[in-house]
């Protein structure tokens, strides 16, 4: 697609489509973090059919201009998962998948948190708890400026320990920022261990509603879900809000799934031909 | 023997020259964390409501919700009191505002002991030093109001982001109303050649103060008035150390980080001449303001004897 005009994505693919998209992009992240020597994985393949349905499904943009100003914003505000926004924004067309091989290399654009220096990234991240703000920034100059996007922000379970994480979603429902939607990625763990252990989350959803979100939940991997609950959050927006994606630590890898240990190392060689034949 | 001047609020200033800049600025937002009323931001928020947003005292959202403003194109000035606006969202600034470079605007009051009888929680003596060590950001930090009128207008014409230091209490005028501000370039208030007083914001009046007084004992000081800390007047702060052989640096800021801190690094590094500097050595308590710039040594008497301190050093 190109122009400043048009009301999607184009993107028509059916949910099969967008599954083997997932199988690429699980490859392509691997790859990624392995080339790289470090990165982390976990998270990354925690976030991916989320960032699947919203770039080849929900959201308008154009990769041809980044800066349209109309398009819909994505802000990844767990902005260590980045090889997995990285893999999306490739295929999505932002900039060539060869350049996935230079991330964490020097003179790269594809930096070890995402940065705005990449094409398609809107915000510079890398220390937790900011993108709700900022997303919310970008949502009240919708409302300034007349326009309709929307603007999605993915926030980690563990990130919302985070003061400002509830500072923003307070702000958000005072500022009745009803283009707003926020995605947790409910994965469960964070950097040292599993969340329960390090800061208890629950309620959740009893947290977001009582900050004056609408609260959906969904499975973070079934894509016909995800297509589902996005299309119920664009609808009767009253409020703004916020999609617990309930999802699997290194979902596709079995033994990087549910295991702490993967949220922010790469694979050894052993691992990473393991990974890539149960990936094939 | 010392001036008479008119005292005027830096901030009340500020909030009458953001109204006078709303038409011709139609991106320019403003965004408050409460005190408004004390920053004066309320005038704008009662003429210009949808183009306000108040976060209440939280301001890691406050920094947040500006940088996503600023990146979608709008020109937000950002403002409470010191300690709150660089100490609490410091890492916001750093990653959401300087790392990418928005063009964003902090514009702080209450710096410095001037805020008085709150106490040393409420005196932002460390705002220089901080917001100095983020590598986008321009700094300011006027002499006077008429200079902060100019300084606020340059921060809105000029893209990237920008810090504006105000204070709580009325400070003495020390411009005519004439006056031309050039950012990044130190202002000659008054020529000499014998010792070179460089202050900046509140510490300009006192130290046109003390080159009275030095000119009573036979010598002259050259005053410069360095307004923008970052980027900072090289050239004139070098001219000044060949040309009068010692220098004092005068600020109402801690002496760590600071305008002390920047001329002993341009002059260490380019003309090494005696460098004496008039900072706060520490934490301040409640009292009235010019009762803690006395207690201080912040007075027109101590940059004299500094002064006459760095002409002793001479070689």
């Amino acid at each position: 697609m190109s122009g400043g005009s048009a009301p999607g994505t184009g993107h028509t693919y059916s949910v099969p489509e967008l599954q083997a998209i997932a199988k690429d992009l699980r490859r392509d992240i691997i790859q990624t973090i392995y080339t790289a020597g470090s990165g982390h994985p976990g998270g990354s393949l925690s976030e991916l059919e989320i960032l699947i349905a919203l770039y080849f499904r929900v959201m308008r943009y154009d990769p041809e201009n980044p800066g349209w100003p109309d398009r819909d914003r994505f802000i990844l505000s767990k902005g260590h998962a980045s090889p997995g926004f990285y893999a999306v924004l490739s295929r999505a067309g932002f900039f060539p998948r060869e350049e996935l091989a230079t991330f964490r290399q020097l003179n790269s654009r594809i930096q070890g948190h995402a940065h705005p220096m990449t094409p398609g990234v809107e915000m510079n991240s890398g220390s937790l708890g900011m993108g709700l703000s900022f997303a919310l920034g970008c949502a009240l100059a919708a409302r300034l400026d007349k326009k309709d996007y929307m603007v999605y922000a993915l926030l980690g379970d563990g990130e919302c320990d985070e003061g400002e994480v509830w500072e923003a979603a307070m702000s958000a429902a005072h500022h009745k920022a009803t283009n707003l939607v926020a995605i947790v990625d409910r994965n469960r763990i964070q950097n040292d261990r599993f969340t329960d252990d390090v800061m208890t989350l629950d309620p959740l959803d009893r947290k977001w509603q009582n900050f004056g979100w609408r609260v959906m939940q969904t499975d973070g991997h079934n894509l016909d879900e995800l297509l589902g609950t996005f299309e119920r959050a664009r609808t009767r927006r009253t409020r703004p809000t916020v999609i617990i994606a309930h999802t699997v630590k290194g979902k596709g890898v079995s033994f990087m799934e549910n295991n702490p240990g993967f949220h922010g190392r790469a694979p050894n060689a052993e691992e990473f031909q393991k990974a890539m034949e149960e990936l094939a | 023997m010392v001036a008479q001047r008119k005292m005027a609020s830096t901030r009340q200033i500020y909030g009458e020259t953001l109204l006078e800049m709303a038409d011709s600025f139609p991106d320019l937002v403003v965004l408050g964390g409460d005190l408004n009323v004390s920053v004066f931001t309320h005038l704008w928020r009662d003429k210009y409501p949808e183009r306000f947003f108040d976060f209440g005292p939280a301001e890691q959202n406050l920094v947040g919700v500006g940088a996503g403003l600023a990146a979608s194109g709008k020109v937000p000035f950002v403002s409470t009191f010191s300690v709150f606006g660089v100490g609490r969202p410091f890492d916001q600034l750093r990653v959401l505002v300087s790392q990418p470079g928005l063009n964003f605007k902090l514009v702080c009051t209450h710096a410095g002991i001037l805020t008085g009888e709150d106490g040393m929680s409420a005196h932002g003596i460390e705002d220089l030093s901080l917001i100095c060590s983020l590598p986008s950001f321009t700094v300011i930090s006027p002499a006077d109001t008429v200079e902060t009128v100019q300084a606020v207008k340059t921060a809105a014409s000029e893209d990237g982001p920008f810090y504006i230091r105000l204070s709580r209490a009325a400070t003495p005028v020390v411009h005519e109303d004439d006056y031309q501000f050039e950012l990044g370039k130190a202002e000659l208030m008054r020529e000499g050649n014998d010792v070179t007083i460089i202050a900046t914001g509140v510490m300009v009046s006192v130290s046109l103060d003390a080159a009275e007084m030095l000119e009573a004992q036979g010598l002259q000081a050259r005053v410069l008035n360095v307004h923008t800390l970052k980027p900072v007047d090289e050239e004139a702060i070098v001219a000044a150390a060949r040309e009068t052989g010692a220098v004092v640096s005068a600020e109402e800021h801690y002496f760590h980080g600071g305008l002390g801190s920047i001329v002993a690094q341009v002059v260490g590094g380019n003309h090494p001449v005696p460098v004496e500097m008039v900072a706060l050595q520490g934490y301040s308590e409640s009292a009235k303001a010019e009762e803690l710039m006395v207690k201080c040594g912040l007075t027109a008497e101590k940059v004299k004897d500094a002064a006459l301190k760095a002409v002793s050093r001479k070689q």
